[in-house]
């Protein structure tokens, strides 16, 4: 049964399709090529990991294009959701 | 497999357009008139009651809005007759959505509160009115059609991360299959589109559609920039955000699956009826009974409606085909979901296999198999507004 899906090759981030425990190991295609990524924490059913290290301001690349931005360093293994990356649209509390 | 349903029948309706249900449906004009119609659908079970908060103290395009939605529910080929209620002081003026509705050449009355001497006399009068036009309708057979009468709306919500890995592109399959028979498929919820346009607008037919494409959702975005605020937590929703999308652009990118990858037609605004075949997009919000609404008032027989976190809503007049991928979703809300593709997300399913079963599926429900929200009754229906009321 796969547990993580990489939807396109320049994607950062997998989506963990089972309950994903830190310290797990599973090999993922990136770039194409297949590499052994550690879970750094638990991860939940539906739930991002990145799959590569991100650097604060990095475009967060799914389904092969931008969903937001990292708001500080993550790094791979690391669970990517709304505590690390923020949306660039729809950002009226931006709006001057 | 596909033999098996090669027959697919409606009902013919006067103006040459088909309906896949034959409902007589009686219309509120205006909030003030709902428990009188609510009243009329009590008296002649099977008639259904379409109310609403709307119809009075609107201006402009907002008013034209309310009143084409109102209109094109009753125009809709899945409805055999229409009764229309209201109260007679009301902005939306009953007498000109009847004689909109009359355009198809179905039966269409209306009743003015005002002037059918209060609630009793009114209703008694409605009664009458509707036994007499389910009775009618009772005798339209159903007759052969063809996929190219379908319109298919398409719609997700309760949305996690299954929904775009799994059942928006499975269903997206399905659209596509639609299309090459010659149907019309609308991608809607243009909150939803936010992030994509750029990927969609390589699809346009030509720049005036691509050009539409941003500018809808330019439209919702200056909404956000009017109120200030970020609109995470407005969309995507606090539960699509425990279902683990992160973002407006994440949540979109895979929303747009769902309507295949066919070039785009036209751009057309909320309630409007789709001028090409093919796929198209309609102008509505993200929230779903809103965008279910303006797609049937522009004519959709058929909705698809994917859903990861699971929802019961359907549509008063028509049937509305529940797709669902999430592995836990699929027993916790069973009786709720019409297509349950989670297998897909354990990868024993493939993306193909799944796009013909919910392709079947239409075909089943188009011939007459209720589905799920029709079983229960889920009748949810609501107009966007576009403006304050006056």
């Amino acid at each position: 049964m796969q547990q993580l899906i990489v939807i396109n090759v320049k994607d950062n981030v997998a989506t963990a399709t089972q309950e994903l425990i830190k310290g797990q190991e599973l090999k993922v295609e990136t770039g194409g090529k297949q590499v052994v990524l550690t879970m750094k924490e638990d991860i939940q059913f539906g739930h991002k990991v990145a799959i590569k290290n991100l650097a604060k301001g990095e475009d967060v690349v799914k389904y092969g294009e931008v969903m937001g931005t990292a708001t500080k360093d993550v790094l791979e293994g690391e669970h990517i959701h709304v505590h690390n990356v923020v949306s660039r649209r729809g950002r009226g509390d931006l709006a001057t | 497999m596909e033999e098996a349903y090669k027959l697919i029948t409606g009902f013919l309706r006067e103006n040459g357009k088909v309906g896949i249900r034959n409902h007589v449906v009686v219309i509120s004009a205006v909030v003030c008139a709902n428990r009188v119609v609510e009243m009329i659908s009590e008296q002649v079970p099977g008639v259904i009651p379409l109310v609403h908060q709307h119809g009075c103290s609107q201006i402009g395009r907002d008013k034209e809005q309310t009143a084409r939605t109102l209109a094109g529910v009753g125009k809709n080929p899945n409805v055999a007759a229409a009764l229309i209620v209201g109260l007679g002081c009301e902005t939306v003026r009953p007498e000109d959505m009847a004689k909109e509705i009359a355009t198809t050449g179905k039966p269409v009355e209306y009743l003015i509160i005002q002037e059918s001497g209060g609630t009793l006399n009114t209703v008694a009068k409605g009664a009458e009115i509707v036994r007499k036009m389910v009775a009618d309708a009772s005798e339209i057979q159903r007759t052969e059609i063809q996929l190219s009468d379908i319109i298919l709306g398409t719609e997700c919500g309760g949305s996690d991360t299954t929904s775009g890995l799994a059942a928006n592109p499975a269903t997206g399959y399905a659209s596509d299959m639609l299309v090459e028979k010659g149907a019309t498929v609308i991608l809607s919820e243009t909150t939803e589109l936010m992030g994509t346009e750029h990927v969609l607008a390589k699809r346009a037919v030509n720049q005036e559609v691509a050009d539409s494409l941003f500018s809808i959702v330019a439209r919702v975005e200056q909404e956000s920039n009017r109120m200030g605020v970020d609109i995470r937590g407005g969309n995507p929703t606090p539960g699509n955000i425990q279902g683990g999308l992160s973002t407006i652009e994440e949540k979109s990118l895979g929303c747009i699956y769902k309507a295949g990858t066919k070039p785009i037609q036209e751009v057309m605004e909320y309630a409007e009826t789709p001028r090409q075949k093919g796929l198209v997009v309609m102008d509505t919000p993200g929230q779903d009974i809103e965008s279910i609404s303006g797609m049937i008032a522009g004519g959709a027989q058929l909705i698809v409606f994917t859903t990861g976190r699971g929802t019961p809503t359907g549509s008063p007049i028509t049937p509305v085909v529940k797709v669902c991928a999430n592995p836990s979703t699929v027993k916790t809300m069973a009786d709720n979901i019409d297509i349950d593709v989670s297998e897909m997300i354990e990868g024993s399913k493939s993306l193909e296999e799944a796009g013909r079963e919910i392709y079947q599926e239409y075909l089943q429900v188009i011939n007459g198999k209720q589905t799920r929200s029709e079983i229960f009754g889920h009748r949810e229906f609501a107009i966007t507004r576009i403006a304050i009321t006056m």
